[in-house]
């Protein structure tokens, strides 16, 4: 026999109140993993943004269209390497829920992987793009959800572009690595420019935003600076900034949802600590007896102390073990009903360090006050101690 | 017989809020090398006061306790609760076994603040479970046994360290009167045949009677025999 089988064995002794305490832990670090991975998914366009990757929009406000006549002036700069555009398309598919929502975005099919090397697409598939102009290119995970395969017609109710459009399946792209998006449809700007001359006349030849790839990323300030001084004076005035400050810009439009995600995570752990704290608590009152029993034997204060914080560590660690270990299927689960959503939905490493960590801090906060009571009582009052 | 024990002129008072409650006056006793005494006394009359302060778990007001020569009033918390564990055997009234622990088990809590190694250690605990007649019971829990079971078991726990002194507070006032014979003839063959210096508390005159001193406490102050 050991002090840690003694641990054990206290642990054994309300097995359905250890074990009850132990279950709220794996929901609460499960709960906690799911919240922050949630967070992490929401910025992944943040994390997985090129350095090399400079983005120019409307100065006033995304919504804003540029001229598609900026293009070649942009090429001009030097340190810029290539020129790619897009323009935001939306529209509906299906339904407007969340679960088919996913990108619609109309680009140049002849730069766009150019400037997006983390995506793949065959040879064969990106000439039919490029040559059939009502064609698009699909992630390869909205294949997998969809089905879709060449030559399938893909139907979306325009809403910024109003009418009905319809996309021809040219190609599939995949990511090279398992953070690249793999749920938009690209299609040709060309078809959306030439069908906006009837029904959104205002969007004629403009495009939403540039990608400009430039050769050496120390020079994005001075590339920055030099786009938008082009165009300071005229009536469509540009910011271009890095694509990760791009990213961010979005992300931090929905930072008081992200806050709040990120104080109930928080929140979550703070309960479950008072839970544990009120199980070790009972725990240390029903045998203030038996602690004086081991003080009397020799066992000091300190033993008393390893002993209390011990079985609140051990259920704290096994809860937060088993929590983390749910927060993965749960989260696959998560992130495949919600995959056009959250393109990435992959548990961080920092959120899992911070799963075990909370599950140790908690073990050791709960441990605190009942443990300084017991070592504090005098074996005399301990022994007075009834049951 | 060198003295082994030794109280001197100690006073204990406890506090209770503002109140004081003076429970040991002056009280001066000795105890001789392999003696077997029993303190008497009716409740209230400070017996297990004096007996918490010669096993070292509460310290006098005032006086001095030295045993084997150590003066355990001038000792500080770690070092008195080391002290504890290689003179000390407690045998309390109510066995205080831990529950979730078997015969074995407990026998073998003290040795766990010792450097003997597990082997050792299993052969002191069977040794002494043998003496006291339950080799057959190791693996039980407390609640299989019966109280003078226990009682047996938490006897084996207070000598398997080899102690110097074995204390006993009312060790038989929650038993029957047979498994009080058996544990008091336990106490006496600890005494007689491995000479072990024996302090015990009890109220009961039949008790008492297995020691060969008895010394009687009242009102705090120790009376003549």
């Amino acid at each position: 026999m050991n002090v840690l089988k003694l641990i054990y064995k206290n642990f054994l002794r309300h097995k359905l109140r250890s074990l009850l305490t132990m279950l709220g832990i794996a929901i609460a670090v499960l709960a906690f993993g799911l919240l922050r991975t949630v967070v992490t998914s929401w910025s992944y366009g943040v994390e997985a943004s090129s350095a090399n990757r400079l983005i120019t929009r409307h100065a006033v406000s995304f919504i804003f269209p540029l001229p598609y006549s900026y293009r070649s002036q942009i090429e001009a700069v030097p340190g810029v390497t290539k020129v790619s555009f897009a323009n935001w398309f939306q529209g509906t598919f299906k339904d407007q829920s969340f679960e088919n929502f996913f990108p619609r975005v109309a680009v140049d099919p002849e730069t766009i992987f150019d400037v997006y090397t983390e995506y793949t697409v065959p040879q064969e598939q990106l000439a039919n793009f490029k040559k059939q102009r009502n064609s698009c290119i699909v992630g390869k995970k909205l294949v997998e959800k969809y089905g879709f395969k060449i030559g399938d017609i893909i139907n979306v109710t325009g809403d910024i572009y109003p009418g009905e459009w319809e996309f021809v399946v040219a190609g599939v792209y995949a990511g090279k690595d398992k953070s690249a998006d793999e749920t938009q449809l690209f299609f040709q700007w060309e078809y959306l420019n030439e069908r906006s001359r009837q029904v959104a006349s205002w969007a004629t030849d403009h495009v939403g935003w540039y990608i400009i790839q430039i050769g050496n990323m120390n020079e994005a300030p001075a590339v920055s600076e030099a786009v938008d001084a082009i165009f300071a004076n005229s009536a469509a005035k540009t910011k271009t900034e890095t694509e990760k400050a791009f990213q961010q810009s979005f992300v931090s439009l929905s930072g008081a949802i992200i806050t709040s995600l990120e104080l109930v995570s928080y929140v979550i752990i703070g309960i479950i600590l008072m839970v544990l704290a009120n199980t070790i608590i009972m725990s240390a009152r029903e045998r203030i007896r038996e602690y004086a029993v081991l003080k009397t034997l020799g066992f000091t204060s300190f033993h008393i102390v390893g002993l209390i914080a011990g079985e609140s560590l051990f259920i704290s660690m096994i809860g937060g073990v088993v929590g983390l270990l749910l927060t993965f299927p749960v989260c696959q689960g998560f992130g495949a009903q919600f995959s056009t959503l959250f393109p990435v939905f992959k548990v961080a490493v920092s959120t899992m360090v911070m799963a075990l960590s909370f599950a140790v801090l908690v073990g050791v906060v709960a441990a605190i006050f009942p443990a300084y009571r017991s070592a504090r009582m005098t074996i005399v009052d301990g022994l007075r101690q009834i049951g | 017989m060198a003295t082994l024990v030794e109280v001197k002129n100690v006073t204990k008072v406890y506090h209770r809020d503002t109140l004081e409650i003076p429970v040991l006056q002056n009280i001066s006793l000795e105890v001789p090398e392999g003696e077997f005494l029993a303190l008497m006394g009716p409740s209230g009359s400070g017996k297990t006061t004096l007996l918490n302060l010669i096993s070292g778990i509460d310290q006098p007001t005032s006086g001095a306790i030295v045993i084997a020569g150590t003066d355990i009033s001038r000792l500080n918390e770690s070092a008195l609760a080391k002290w504890r564990s290689r003179n000390i055997g407690f045998v309390f009234q109510f066995y205080n076994l831990l529950p979730v622990l078997t015969a074995f088990e407990n026998v073998e809590l003290p040795l766990l603040l010792t450097n003997l190694t597990k082997k050792e250690r299993k052969e002191r605990v069977e040794m002494v479970l043998k003496v006291v007649g339950l080799d057959d019971r190791m693996e039980h829990y407390p609640k299989q046994l019966s109280g003078g079971q226990q009682q047996r078991v938490a006897i084996a726990r207070a000598v398997v360290t080899d102690p110097t002194v074995l204390i006993g507070d009312e060790p038989t006032g929650d038993l029957d009167r047979k498994s009080a014979e058996e544990i008091l003839t336990l106490l006496e063959r600890l005494n007689k045949e491995f000479k072990k210096t024996i302090i015990m508390v009890t109220h009961d005159p039949h008790a008492a009677q297995s020691a060969r001193i008895i010394r009687h406490l009242d009102k705090g102050e120790l009376t003549a025999n």
